[in-house]
């Protein structure tokens, strides 16, 4: 573990060179260690799947005291133990057009679309952490599911797609380029910024796909735009 | 009320910026040029978060439905009031009907329109700010448009204040930023931190709210662009395949997974938020303890800008 400037009003926190789910439970512990004992000048936590990036206020604390006061929560990490995480069900429709890369996906891991799905639903994804865009969640996938990014980027990917790229899977929230395979679609909103939490998922969260068919995914939908849908978090 | 009659390419509704979102995505958003925004708001007798407007290379024209104090600062903005020059850095009594027009900057790139009492929208997660590209703020997350009309709130009785000459800023010639190495640093070769702190760096057309684009010598990476995503702080270089440097601002991505070679310092991000497309930066590194002590002379400079006038 070591501390980095990022700057004068952040600085890193990293735990390893390396993406799992040991680490990253880590920098999330060390996130929720903070929250609960309330470090001075810490004005807010970003996660990443190694590093905790700790935005401070350079008038409250510097860099050495902020270091001094970070160090025993962080040697805390391995053995603090974290609130049980939220379990959320994402439904998602794996028809053909709305996951146009599912049958080209099924066949560069020498499988069926069926079996694809199979293992896709079949697995408790961890969200690393939420980024890059509002409510986009950086999710893990089952080793039998590593496949090679997209050779030419898309330009547009529609928000919902259900995608996977090299070891990880994510949900896109908004209209944005990306190299991911897309093997569906959810009718959820992984970013409203009109609700009243802006979005769906947090660090920490286990998430499963459930697969709907079109006329599912299309009520969903509707009931989504009228706001009188309750995502399935307990 | 105001009214806008030309909202200008990119005007946008602005506080301070939205606290503690970032965890979710969601970037602070607020001024870029900070310190203007500030002074422009304690010329109006705000609180430094009242919200106001962030004008970018082409002012708006607007009109005054009633009698209200307003203040302009940043960018060199071609000022008048019914047609007739104003001064900038300082309050303006506008009364009803009057119409305020900003033209296109002759140095800087953002101007700032405080309110006395501030534009009354709500406030969406802890903020008044706009960002766009998350449809979040100001008036529907969008760009101001013509007609919108904006309501203020309650102001303090007026007072006719200024700013002191010397802290208005000078936009003209090449910035000498300040920045602190790292978080990655030592994924660059020393050559390439060498071309990063000989500069200099040409500011690219295509830099907005998430990132000032450089073009400039290449800063050479020591092994691969990529890195693990992390967070990326205000400031924060950005140097991807091509070695050009991307200086990610107030509306940037939460997370990253290209190497940053160095963070901007907080007190010099106002002045590279004024560097107008064509023109140079140069950087310079400092320490963190240097940094901190930079930003305390700024807050006590800050606090002795804006001084009242006897009437």
């Amino acid at each position: 573990m070591r501390f980095v400037p990022a700057g004068d009003l952040a600085l890193s926190v990293e735990f390893a060179e390396a993406i799992s789910v040991e680490i990253n439970t880590r920098v999330r512990a060390l996130e929720y260690l903070i929250q609960q004992k309330g470090v001075p000048g810490v004005l807010e936590t970003v996660p990443g799947y190694r590093a905790l990036l700790v935005y401070y206020d350079p008038a409250l604390t510097g860099y050495d005291a902020l270091c001094d006061a970070l160090r025993p929560l962080a040697a805390q990490t391995e053995s603090a133990v974290l609130p049980p995480p939220r379990r959320v069900e994402i439904p998602c429709c794996y028809d053909a057009d709305l996951g146009f890369d599912l049958a080209g996906s099924a066949e560069t891991l020498g499988m069926s679309t069926d079996e694809l799905v199979r293992r896709h639903t079949g697995f408790e994804y961890l969200v690393y952490f939420i980024g890059f865009v509002p409510g986009l969640p950086y999710m893990d996938l089952p080793e039998r599911l590593a496949i090679k990014r997209l050779d030419t980027p898309r330009t547009k990917t529609p928000p919902g797609s259900v995608s996977i790229g090299g070891t990880q899977c994510c949900v896109y929230p908004v209209d944005s380029p990306g190299g991911f395979r897309v093997l569906g679609r959810t009718p959820l909103k992984l970013y409203d910024p009109g609700a009243a939490e802006p979005t769906l998922l947090r660090a920490g969260d286990r998430v499963r796909f459930r697969a709907i068919d079109r006329a599912e995914f299309d009520r969903i939908a509707a009931a989504v735009e009228a706001r009188a849908y309750t995502p399935d978090i307990p | 009320m105001i009214k806008i009659l030309e909202p200008g390419p990119l005007t946008t509704i602005q506080d301070t910026g939205r606290p503690g979102q970032l965890r979710f995505g969601i970037p602070p958003s607020g001024p870029v040029d900070r310190r203007a925004f500030v002074i422009a708001n304690r010329l109006a007798g705000n609180d430094d978060g009242a919200a106001g407007l962030e004008c970018t290379l082409i002012g708006p024209r607007f009109e005054a439905q009633a009698a209200c104090t307003i203040a302009v600062t940043g960018a060199d903005m071609p000022l008048t009031v019914n047609g007739t020059s104003a001064p900038a850095w300082t309050t303006i009594e506008l009364k009803a009907g009057d119409v305020v027009k900003l033209g296109p900057a002759r140095a800087g790139v953002r101007a700032y329109v405080a309110f006395a009492g501030g534009l009354d929208v709500p406030v969406v997660f802890g903020s008044r700010a706009t960002y766009v590209r998350g449809r979040l703020g100001g008036v529907d997350g969008r760009a101001l448009k013509r007609d919108d009309v904006l309501r203020l709130l309650p102001a303090r009785p007026a007072r006719r204040r200024a700013v002191a000459t010397e802290a208005i800023p000078d936009f003209g010639g090449e910035p000498e930023l300040r920045v602190v190495l790292g978080p990655q640093a030592e994924r660059f070769t020393p050559d390439g931190i060498a071309a990063l702190l000989a500069g200099p760096y040409e500011m690219l057309p295509q830099s907005d709210r998430m990132g000032a684009r450089l073009r400039g010598p290449r800063i050479a990476h020591a092994r691969g662009h990529d890195i693990i995503s992390d967070g990326i702080p205000l400031g924060g270089i950005q140097v991807p395949g091509d070695g050009q440097p991307i200086v990610l601002l107030v509306d940037r991505q939460s997370t990253g997974g290209y190497t940053k070679v160095a963070t901007v310092c907080s007190v010099d991000i106002p002045r590279l938020a004024q560097v107008k497309p064509g023109y140079r930066v140069a950087f310079r590194a400092v320490e963190v303890a240097e940094a901190h002590r930079l930003l305390r002379e700024d807050a006590a400079s800050l606090a002795r800008a804006v001084v009242e006038e006897r009437s």
